[in-house]
């Protein structure tokens, strides 16, 4: 890594002008506009949301560990799970995707100073902290946070059966986020389309650019519809509507198409941006550029479009939705998913795999992502999902889905946090986190597959008529811990790890803008732009040489 | 900048790769030729209905689906980083990005077998959602946190809330309608060894048939989130003989059990518009 030790000193010629002096210390965290501290904020509270949702999630398991366990209550086990679910997926999974390093990184990774709209860069970020307080403070209240689950089906949701400002707390919380979420996707969406660096086409884009560029169109698409459908739940709880209530002649079905209208475009706007970032490691730690670059974009844009036509396969057993479309839309989605998934295996064959801990976690992303994604097409098939609906099945699938998408975080934190920070985090600590995380999430999901298939539904605090459950419950639980340690080790790699290793520009050798700027990079994010003739500019730049190919084709000729 | 020298292409190994390959690839099939016509049951149940046996054997083949699938893809996965794993700094490897025969050939299959589960889905479906022509019928009322059984045309009435897990009596090898309603929030009808499920939800009467293939008890709870007592909401499937089912119906049709009959339905629809009742009480109007 001859990059590692003589990183190209490019911005050093240049220096002073762009050097600003505004406010510093926490005045400059409140009142920057500058899309990299805002990014940075994001990610801080997005890995405290990870923590405190994590923290639910092992009170969870300790629970369930026994069958008739009483270390919560009924209604608090009720609270813990529906705070854990809206916690990890409306505060942590979305904003770390699409608030903290998209919020980071699309601008430099098209050489753009900043994004479109800082201001309202800023105003997403203080929305979204705004609703993180929100929501979490539904626990100081008298009847204590939301209970309804993280979906808030109707009737279950409105004013008679879950009375109490927990539940108007959790929705004001999620109108609040879902703004900040809006104003992001405004935002990405006008960024990579107007301010790109000359140069710069569209299929020159890094991966984990237009997968944001994908997620940008589909929050602009989905969440104004989960916001609509929030406005439509409080009219009902408090101004005497009776659109989700059948007294009133209302619909209480219609929560579900309007919740899962937003819902499963949510899912591919949460994963979407983990895709681009493992699309972005795998080929830098293979030393190969993303195999198949074009067809990745592809199945981006097929699995967004798809992701429009599936929402009523999360209500199969409602008996009122068209079980064979709805199907038919859901299986497909497999085809693209599968294209990324040996596009990620493209891209290591025959290169050069260098195990670093960003490396390893999105091998292991790919792995368990795998196993989510085949699982996920059992339930698209409706007599399969009638048998495993509403049960451990389910809640396996989609932890395998969403721990997938941890182990990618954790790899773009690896990856990028350097960048963001100028230092690196220790290699050691870092690969045991990944053992822990990735060892914890088999052991924490298997377990609960096979639940799933033994008849044990989901959110039950106690299970007292079947024993059989209560070992596989204790590995899950087991699992969890491990989970819990890998968080732990996480914590403890950025304390032993500050400020001790200089990154440099380019510690990895990596293939876009990012790595031709400093770490971190300077206030409008270069002093110099390479030229850009592909989607590997500091790539091109540093190994002029080594230019992608089809295959079939070959560059010996112009090799030293 | 970097001194680079091109990987090692000569055939023997590439040879050698692909003989390897198609041992990995040939290992899943080969399991399961090992296994014979009796396909494993991949953690499922059988079921008890005629059509959750269907179920069960769709089951089945989606499992081989994903096993080979998966087992193929993971050990690609892992083949690639370890066999590709970084042995020096320096070299670095031909940067082939595109290889467009196997582009096609990945889009290609996953079509072709989502095809084949997709019509395998149809034909179990139509299976399962069918309604086909039935003497018996059940009515069932879900609530917070019970369940009510009555039966159209006989004074039959089971209700129970909680952990007194009330009985649903049905007979075997006949057709058994279930038309499922939801007095307050959304329940979820469950039944483990019938591999099937459906919400029972305010305003809409859900219609499904079960034709049961022994006699047993089988156990019953609900599903979807509903309130405080959603663990607790549990009911039983009593399968027995037509003969039995015939006289157990008629037990009802005495002066104490038509009584009983309308003293419960009302003290059961009492029970669902209060919510509050936290005790789990149950009755039974024959004995």
């Amino acid at each position: 890594m001859t990059d590692v030790l003589n990183p190209t000193h490019v911005h050093e010629e240049d220096h002073g002008h762009e050097e600003h002096h505004g406010p510093t210390g926490i005045l400059k965290w409140m009142t920057t506009t500058d899309h990299k501290v805002i990014g940075m904020s994001y990610t801080i509270t997005a890995v405290m949301m990870l923590v405190i949702g994590g923290l639910f999630a092992e009170i969870i398991r300790a629970q369930l560990a026994a069958p008739n366990a009483g270390l919560v209550s009924l209604a608090q086990y009720n609270q813990l799970f529906t705070m854990h679910g809206s916690v990890m997926i409306y505060l942590f999974a979305g904003p770390f995707a699409f608030g903290a390093l998209a919020n980071f990184l699309v601008p430099i990774q098209i050489g753009a100073p900043d994004m479109a709209f800082p201001r309202l860069n800023a105003l997403s970020y203080w929305l979204y902290l705004t609703g993180c307080i929100t929501m979490l403070s539904g626990f100081f209240t008298s009847g204590g946070a939301a209970n309804f689950g993280w979906v808030g089906y109707a009737p279950l949701s409105n004013s008679m059966n879950s009375p109490g400002a927990g539940a108007d707390l959790w929705i004001g919380a999620l109108l609040l986020t879902g703004f900040s979420a809006i104003f992001t996707g405004v935002n990405l969406t006008a960024t990579i389309f107007y301010l790109r660096a000359p140069g710069m086409t569209m299929f020159r884009m890094p991966i984990f650019t237009w997968n944001m560029l994908v997620t940008g169109i589909l929050i602009l698409l989905a969440f104004p519809v989960l916001t609509a459908g929030l406005i439509m739940l409080y009219c009902d709880r408090h101004f005497g509507t009776h659109i989700f209530s059948v007294a009133g002649g209302g619909v209480p079905v219609l929560w579900q198409h309007i919740f899962w209208f937003w819902g499963h475009p949510e899912v591919y706007i949460l994963a979407l941006p983990f895709f681009g970032m493992v699309s972005e490691i795998i080929p830098v730690f293979s030393k190969k550029p993303t195999f198949g670059y074009k067809g990745m974009i592809f199945a981006t844009l097929t699995i967004a479009a798809l992701s429009l036509g599936v929402w009523a396969h999360h209500m199969f057993t409602t008996g009122v939705v068209l079980l064979p479309f709805f199907s038919a839309m859901s299986l497909l989605i497999a085809v693209p998913t599968g294209i990324k998934m040996f596009n990620w295996i493209g891209s290591m064959w025959r290169g050069q795999v260098w195990f670093s801990t960003a490396m390893l976690m999105s091998i292991g992303f790919v792995i368990t992502f795998l196993i989510g994604g085949l699982t996920g097409i059992y339930l698209a098939s409706p007599p399969l999902d009638f048998f495993t609906h509403d049960t451990y099945f389910v809640v396996a699938h989609f932890h395998s889905v969403v721990m997938a998408l941890v182990l990618g975080g954790m790899a773009g934190l690896y990856y990028w946090g350097p960048k963001m920070t100028g230092f690196l985090l220790n290699e050691k600590i870092g690969k045991s986190q990944f053992w822990f995380l990735f060892i914890g999430t088999q052991l924490f999901t298997f377990p609960q597959y096979l639940l799933g298939l033994r008849g044990m539904p989901r959110r039950m605090a106690v299970y007292p008529h079947d024993a059989q459950w209560q070992f596989l419950n204790q590995l899950s639980s087991l699992g969890a811990a491990l989970i819990g340690i890998s968080t732990i080790l996480f914590v403890v790699n950025v304390v032993v790890s500050w400020k001790k290793y200089p990154a440099g520009d380019n510690p990895w050798d990596g293939h876009t803008l990012e790595w031709f700027t400093t770490s971190p990079p300077p206030h409008h994010n270069f002093y110099r732009l390479p030229k850009i003739r592909s989607e590997r500019p500091t790539w091109d730049y540093n190994h002029p040489e080594h230019k992608a190919l089809a295959h079939g084709h070959n560059n010996d000729g112009v090799n030293a | 900048m970097e001194s680079t020298t091109l990987p090692p292409q000569d055939a023997p190994i590439r040879k050698r790769r692909t003989r390897r390959l198609r041992l990995i690839a040939a290992l899943p099939i080969a399991a399961l030729a090992l296994a014979g016509c009796t396909l494993p049951k991949f953690g499922a149940v059988e079921g008890d209905t005629t059509s959750s046996q269907s179920v069960f054997h769709l089951w089945q083949w989606f499992s081989v689906a994903a096993v080979i699938i998966g087992g193929f893809t993971f050990a690609l996965i892992v083949w690639a980083a370890f066999r590709y794993r970084r042995k020096s700094d320096d070299v670095i490897p031909r940067q082939v990005q595109y290889h467009l025969p196997a582009e096609v050939l990945y889009t290609i299959i996953p079509i072709l077998v989502i095809i084949g589960l997709f019509a395998a889905t149809l034909v179990v479906e139509n299976k399962v959602v069918a309604n086909p022509k039935t003497d018996v019928t059940v009515d069932v009322l879900a609530f917070q946190w019970g369940w009510k059984f009555t039966y159209p045309g006989s004074y039959a009435l089971v209700y129970g809330q909680t952990t007194a897990s009330p009985e649903m009596v049905i007979p075997a090898g006949e057709n058994v309608h279930i038309n499922l309603r939801s007095s307050d929030v959304i329940h979820g009808f469950y039944v483990h060894d019938f591999n099937f499920s459906r919400f029972a939800q305010p305003g809409i009467k859900n219609e499904f048939t079960f034709n049961a293939l022994k006699t047993g008890t089988f156990f019953g709870q609900c599903t979807q989130l509903c309130g405080l007592y959603h663990s607790l909401m549990f009911f039983k499937v009593k399968v027995v003989t037509p003969e039995a089912y015939q006289v157990w119906l008629k037990s009802f049709n005495t002066p104490a059990g038509i009584a009983a009959y309308n003293a419960a339905k009302n003290a059961a629809s009492q029970q669902t518009s209060s919510h509050v009742d936290t005790k789990p009480t149950s009755s039974s109007g024959a004995n």
